[in-house]
């Protein structure tokens, strides 16, 4: 008994070899992005525009040339309410130098919520919403609290994972980075 | 007597029209939407921080904000889409259930179909010639043999 076996199409060919290095190809990219660790020290900062909740636009250029720190926080988070204090603390001993940059970013919070931690812990630094957490995936952060400090050349210096336990602690960083530059 | 019952009866259907779904829902929309609506909102939105769990379901506390604002937006008068719309510009496309079907996303509305598609194509064409018992030649000697066998055995009777 012979087998009366038709022969696929050249075109029929290409387009299910194509089919599946696309798909591939996707996955590969996907697994890629996710694979990526957090930032890590001497990486250039990623570009980032943050609108704060009183209006203000802050863009990641304009800083050049001043040490920035960027903490990563939530409403709903337990350990950013312990470093809350300590951020403030060390915002109001650098505050009036002009070279250093506190920037909090609120991570799916509600604005309502935000506004009331904000007010509920004094602080003072500039603060937003991370819209459609897109500083958040640029920066591949892992979860909530997470700080980088950026040096005057747009630099990672130094990420926190978790919070900051003291005011010492902020400031060995940024006193460091001063210091250096 | 008969004016009674039509009233009786007109009183009795102005109840009915009152205690129906329709009449419950447009005193609702003014003012707090019911924990029902929030969370059949909730179910097609994820929880943030614990990954591939409703938000109907979810309990953290970043959860029961989310909720809360569910509940907000929904008396403001938003549709269900305007709130769907709202989260995702927020908090990122990551937190919708059913994303947009536009760009890369088609992906995931084509795929699925298209993979049973070609699966059920497949199975079509060969299951019936895989049902077949194949005529190999190893059947083919077998019977040879056999006849030959037969043969012998008749020669020598």
């Amino acid at each position: 008994m012979t087998e009366n076996k038709k022969p696929v199409s050249i075109v029929g060919r290409v387009l299910a070899w194509g089919l599946l290095l696309a798909l591939l190809t996707l996955v590969a990219i996907q697994l890629r992005s996710s694979l990526q660790g957090i930032l890590t020290r001497g990486e250039q900062a990623p570009a980032f525009t943050l609108t704060t909740f009183d209006g203000q636009t802050v863009r990641s250029e304009d800083l050049l040339g001043k040490v920035v720190l960027l903490n990563i926080w939530a409403s709903w988070c337990a350990p950013c309410i312990e470093e809350a204090a300590h951020l403030e603390q060390a915002w109001q001993h650098y505050k009036d130098r002009g070279d250093v940059v506190f920037l909090g970013l609120a991570y799916v919070d509600t604005e309502k919520e935000s506004l009331a931690f904000i007010e509920e812990h004094n602080i003072t630094y500039l603060n937003g919403p991370d819209l459609g957490t897109t500083i958040y995936t640029a920066f591949r952060a892992r979860g909530v609290p997470e700080t980088f400090v950026i040096n005057k050349y747009g630099e990672i210096a130094s990420v926190k994972i978790g919070p900051y336990l003291s005011v010492e602690e902020i400031t060995t960083v940024i006193d460091r980075l001063l210091e250096l530059e | 007597m008969k004016r009674l019952g039509l009233l009786f009866a007109l009183s009795l259907l102005l109840a009915a029209c009152a205690g129906s779904p329709a009449a419950i829902q447009s005193t609702q929309q003014g003012g707090a939407p019911s924990a029902d609506r929030v969370n059949a909102v909730a179910k097609n939105l994820y929880c943030p921080v614990c990954a591939n769990v409703p938000l109907d379901v979810c309990g953290t506390a970043a959860c029961v904000q989310w909720r809360g604002q569910i509940a907000e937006l929904l008396a403001e008068g938003y549709s269900e889409q305007q709130v769907y719309d709202y989260f995702a510009a927020q908090y990122g496309q990551g937190v919708l259930a059913l994303p947009p079907a536009r760009g890369l996303n088609w992906l995931v509305y084509l795929i699925p179909p298209l993979g049973i598609g070609v699966a059920a194509l497949f199975l079509g064409r060969n299951l019936k010639r895989w049902k077949q018992p194949a005529a190999t030649s190893q059947t083919k000697l077998d019977d040879d043999y056999a006849r030959k066998l037969e043969e012998e055995l008749k020669a020598r009777r």
